[in-house]
């Protein structure tokens, strides 16, 4: 009985340890990964890529799984002076993958390492192409691009400033990424790295030269603020100007036109009663006479003192009835 | 979520047993339980209807399943992951919106985030949404690691390259649309580069403003335009009030000198009238005509004259009579 136990133990150990060996002859491939089978710590055969499930032997050989996937790597922000001597944080990132697993694997073994590997040579990289350019030429990218312009600052001189202007750039920033990802390259190349991309993330003012910014900023707006005013001002004295023009004109114009129509008037009057009295001699005759007449009627009026004489025309007329009245009577 | 359960090691749980005195076949039929139980449990899954499973063979990929109930090879033998692929996604870039389900949306460093450097070497705070879709599960899972985190990445990188191309103005004011726009095309264009396998539909700005210690002069450039168009109103609205009247005033007077023409010849006229028709009688007795209206005359002024004094032609001193005294009196 209790010999029979041992036995029953025994096999089950056996059967367990088995068990265990046979599975350690298969080992899955998962989708992400590609595997590099080791035997006492050295790789053997080309890596496996292929997906699934796959034998080995038990063991002896080892397997290291290894990421076939494009992986990331985020820099830390750099404070870098650019050559115009402006600092900045540049904050990089990359995407990379694991080309040739068996290098990696001799020269890195694990990630971790890969890691700062990529730090050292992206962050030198990124360093050397941020110091070697204007500043302008990390922040812009399309050299062509001509800005929209506001059109309330349309008439505000282009060159004051920066106030609407992108200043011109020669390579920009897509250069420059290209620049570091093609030098970081090769040197990644060695350690079974492919690089797919690296580019700049963040690229922001450092705080010291933020307030300096800052100030720039705002005396630039200002300036426009400014401008918007004495365009104000200026746009309304013009308008005053236009109306003293307006007024004087309107003003002077019909003066000139009144006197114009009043001297025709006048002698137009003129003309038509010189024209009745020169008719011919007894007209102007008439007209003496009876202007005289009236000259009679407002002359002589209540205060006046009248001296006739017998001899006068108006008494004159009953003496001699042919007597021509060619003095006037006395009248004071 | 991508994940790898450790595939092989499934197979050990079921054998335990290490008590010697237990009957064997008590125990084979526990385990026996125990491993049905298991093979039930991991053989079926559900997927949502929003959502997608992709399902793994031994790691390796083997299908992409619809919505619904499905069954699967037990023991980490296929491996499912659901993904939610019909699900608009979003991340949020520079704020932060609370209640979130998706873990990738919203931001971990706002601040730095936010700040952008523009075309003009200002600074602004930008912040702004992506929406997207996965619309490729496999690359999703298996071409990228992080997926989410790379495309968060390469939305900053193309949202400060479009920043970085704009003028501070353009940014803040008038190009908003723009900007939405050419981000937009050229976060397609790199989730493609990099085989993310998600869709991006949209990119929408949010709040677009100049630094805190900045704003207050843009305002007071705002405050200067209403200012300016202000004065501008003003000094129309003293023109428009003078000068119309002014117009009118001159169109007076010059109808009131044509009225002055009229009035001038009409009479000039009318006197000539007067005197051709008198004219046309004294013609035919001058002498007549003359003494009638030289006594008709008289007649109508003397009686108002105040004195009259008539002397003879042959009284040569009128002084003796004159009362000169009242005359000057008057004066």
């Amino acid at each position: 009985m209790n010999k029979r136990g041992c036995l029953i133990l025994f096999s089950i150990v056996l059967a367990f340890v088995f068990l265990r060996i046979f599975l350690g002859c298969f080992f899955a491939v998962y989708q992400t990964e590609q595997v590099i089978i080791t035997q006492f710590g050295k790789p053997i055969g080309e890596p496996i890529t292929d997906p699934g499930l796959h034998f080995k032997l038990p063991i002896i050989q080892e397997i290291n799984r290894i990421d076939k996937r494009f992986l990331e790597w985020d820099g830390l922000p750099v404070a870098i002076p650019t050559r115009d001597k402006t600092y900045i944080h540049v904050d990089t990132f990359a995407r990379w993958r694991i080309s040739d697993a068996k290098t990696f694997f001799v020269r890195l073994r694990d990630e971790r390492s890969a890691q700062s590997r990529l730090e050292d040579i992206l962050g030198s990289e990124t360093r050397n192409a941020v110091a070697k350019h204007d500043l302008i030429e990390i922040v812009r990218t399309d050299k062509d691009r001509k800005p929209l312009r506001d059109e309330n600052l349309k008439n505000v001189p282009t060159g004051l400033g920066t106030i609407g202007v992108l200043p011109s750039i020669q390579y920009g920033r897509l250069k420059i990424e290209d620049e570091i990802k093609s030098k970081a390259a090769g040197k990644l190349a060695e350690f079974g790295i492919e690089l797919l991309d690296v580019r700049l993330k963040r690229v922001n003012y450092n705080p010291d030269v933020l307030d300096r910014i800052y100030q720039r900023m705002i005396s630039e707006r200002r300036q426009i603020a400014q401008r918007f005013r004495s365009e104000g001002e200026g746009e309304a004295a013009r308008i005053a100007g236009q109306k003293e023009r307006d007024l004087n004109e309107i003003q002077s114009t019909a003066y000139r036109q009144v006197q114009q129509i009043r001297g025709e008037a006048d002698g137009k009057a003129t003309e038509i009663y010189a024209h009745a009295y020169t008719q011919n001699p007894q007209a102007a005759e008439f007209y003496n006479f009876l202007k005289s007449m009236d000259t009679y009627r407002k002359v002589l009026t209540k205060d006046s003192t009248l001296v006739f004489s017998t001899d006068s025309d108006l008494f004159g007329l009953l003496k001699r009835a042919n007597a021509k009245p060619q003095t006037l009577p006395p009248s004071r | 979520m991508p994940n790898q359960p450790p595939a092989i090691q499934t197979f050990q749980m079921p054998q335990m047993p290490r008590m010697p005195r237990i009957p064997v076949r008590t125990i084979a039929t526990i385990a026996a339980i125990i491993l049905l139980i298991a093979l039930t449990w991991t053989s079926y899954y559900t997927v949502q209807a929003e959502s997608e499973a992709v399902v793994l063979r031994f790691g390796k990929f083997l299908k992409t399943v619809e919505p619904g109930l499905h069954f699967k090879l037990p023991l980490g033998i296929d491996q499912v992951t659901v993904l939610p692929t019909r699900r608009q996604l979003k991340l949020e870039f520079g704020f932060f919106t609370p209640g979130y389900t998706n873990a990738d949306q919203p931001t971990k460093e706002a601040q730095e985030e936010r700040s952008m450097v523009t075309g003009d070497l200002n600074a602004a705070l930008v912040e702004w949404v992506v929406q997207y879709r996965i619309d490729d599960p496999k690359q999703y899972l298996f071409d990228v690691r992080n997926p989410a985190q790379t495309l968060r990445d390469l939305s900053e990188a193309a949202m400060r390259e479009v920043i970085g191309d704009r003028t501070v103005d353009e940014v803040i004011t008038i190009g908003r649309q723009d900007i939405e726009v050419s981000a937009l095309a050229r976060m397609q264009e790199l989730a493609k580069r990099y085989a993310l396998g998600v869709r991006v539909d949209q990119v929408q700005l949010k709040n677009v403003n100049p630094p805190a210690e900045v704003q207050a002069s843009f305002n007071e450039v705002n405050k200067a335009q209403q200012d300016r168009e202000n004065a501008i109103n003003i000094a129309n609205g003293d023109y428009n009030e003078a000068v119309p009247r002014a117009r009118g005033q001159a169109d007076q007077a010059i109808r009131g000198a044509e009225g002055y023409r009229f009035k001038r010849v009409n009479e000039a006229e009318g006197d000539v009238a007067s005197f051709n028709a008198m004219l046309g009688q004294y013609v035919k007795a001058p002498e007549i005509t003359r003494t009638r209206l030289y006594l008709e005359t008289m007649g109508d002024v003397l009686p108002s004259v105040g004195e009259k004094i008539i002397i003879d032609d042959t009284m040569r001193n009128l002084l003796p009579i004159l009362p000169l005294n009242k005359g000057l009196e008057k004066r």
